[in-house]
This record gives C-alpha cells, structure tokens and sequence, in this order.
C-alpha cells in the first residue's frame, strides 16, 4: 500500500559550442543571464538568480526589489563536469523547504570546443506528494492553475 | 496545462490517491479495486471517474466489466510540463553560450 508514484525523471539535452568549463560556468554564474524570465516565483519581476558556487550553497531569485526568493540549493559541485541542485518548488512554484527534487547537469566534451549538458530533473513522485497541501491553493482562482496557465502560455503549449 | 491542474486536484483525495496507487500494480475491474478497500463499489467507480477525467487513467471494456489502468502519460501532466519547462530554459542557455562566446 505504500508505494510510490514514480513518474520517469525529465531528461533534456543540449549541445553547446564552447569548452565545458565555460559551458558550466554560463549555466551556473550565468544563470541569471538566460532563465526565462516569464518563470519566475516572487511577486515582483525577476532582476536575476543566483547558484552559490559552492556545496550547499543557495540557488534563488533576486527580484526587481530586492526580494529573493529561494529555489533550492547546491547538492554537488563539482565543476566543470556536474552539478546537481535541490528543485525545492511545488508544483505551485513556491518554495518548500522539507521538498527536494534533484536536478542533475552533466556536462560532456563532444569535441575541444562543443558540450553536450546532459540535464535530468528526477524524484517527480516528491511533487506528487504534495497534492494534499496543494487543494487550497489549487482551489483558489490565483491558485497554481492560474500559474500553469501563464506557464502553458509561455513555453508555447 | 489544465490536466495538470485536474491530476492534482484528482490526487488530493486520499481515498483517490489509494485507488490510482492500485492500479500501479497492473491493470483492474471496479469490482477487484472495490474488494481491496475499505470504500463501496459506487464510490470506486466515482474515483475512477474523476481519475479518467484527469487523464490519469484509461478503461476498456472487458466483457460486462470495465478494467482500468494507470494512462502512463497521464501521471506525467506535471512532467510534461517540466519537461516542456526545460526545453525552453536549455535552449535559452545554448543561446546564451553562443553570444558570450561571439564576444570572446
């Protein structure tokens, strides 16, 4: 009776053209650069985010007004070959502390001057876990549905 | 994005919940669901409805009975919606490899 859902880990790939010390680099002292902008927690719009490049360091947003939001935080640093980050949002796009999903970037030469970065988000099921707390929130009109709306809408779906 | 919303919704009903994780085990009729829980006939077939209607699981007729199972791509609304997410920010980032290194 205690099994686990256990929807298959979000596995995404890309090739970039540069070595893969930078590649790490863009995707992590850089993350402020190119994270959608239309994705982002707090209130107000998003000025930047931010991985602390270190073991447990803290991965979040910074807002327009100074607000930082939480995201998670480092799990591996291991540049220039992984890293792996706490995905600590509810599928409502709020911070929760007792949740950890894991999402793990690898970073692979293919030649001297391309990488491929391997990304895997797994531990979905976690999200799942959260449904009960979430029937409020998903009740009310601002609730994660109205968010998944404008999610919908921004990726395109 | 609203079979998201609904699979949620569907899953925050503990007594659904207990109905969809037994159909994990492989696929079953109302009646065989009914037997395992402490809930009517009637109230499963209710679940399940509610369950289908979120796309998380499928039915088909077998004999006189309806059989269900778990809709593999329906458990993955939420994933899909990640996967979709990460997509988008992947491709964001390679862009934004190739314009550092243009200015380099």
């Amino acid at each position: 009776m205690n099994r686990v859902i256990q929807p298959a880990p979000v596995r995404k790939s890309v090739v970039v053209r540069a070595p893969r010390e930078r590649a790490f680099e863009v995707f992590t002292a850089g993350i402020g650069r190119w994270w959608p902008k239309t994705h982002h927690i707090g209130a107000a719009e998003m000025q930047t985010q931010v991985i602390e490049p270190r073991l447990g360091g803290r991965w979040f947003e910074r807002d327009i007004d100074g607000t930082e939001c939480e995201i998670g935080k480092v799990l591996v640093w291991d540049p220039p070959e992984v890293l792996v980050l706490a995905w600590q949002l509810t599928p409502d796009w709020k911070f929760d502390p007792t949740l950890v999903t894991e999402v793990e970037v690898r970073f692979v030469s293919e030649t001297p001057i391309t990488t491929r970065v391997e990304l895997e988000h797994r531990n979905l099921e976690r999200l799942g876990d959260r449904a009960e707390a979430l029937r409020q929130q998903i009740d009310s009109p601002n609730g994660w549905g109205a968010l998944l709306d404008l999610y919908a809408r921004a990726t395109g779906g | 994005m609203a079979n998201a919303n609904l699979a949620f919704a569907a899953l925050s009903d503990p007594t659904r919940r207990g109905v969809f994780e037994r159909l994990q085990s492989g696929e079953s009729s109302v009646g065989d669901l009914a037997r395992g829980l402490p809930v009517s006939r009637a109230a499963v077939s209710q679940h399940l409805k509610v369950l289908k209607e979120a796309g998380l699981v499928v039915d088909r007729a077998e004999g006189t009975r309806r059989v269900y199972r778990i809709d593999p791509h329906g458990l993955g609304s939420l994933r899909a919606w990640l996967d979709r997410f990460w997509g988008l920010a992947l491709q964001a980032y390679a862009d934004q490899v190739e314009r550092t290194e243009g200015e380099q």
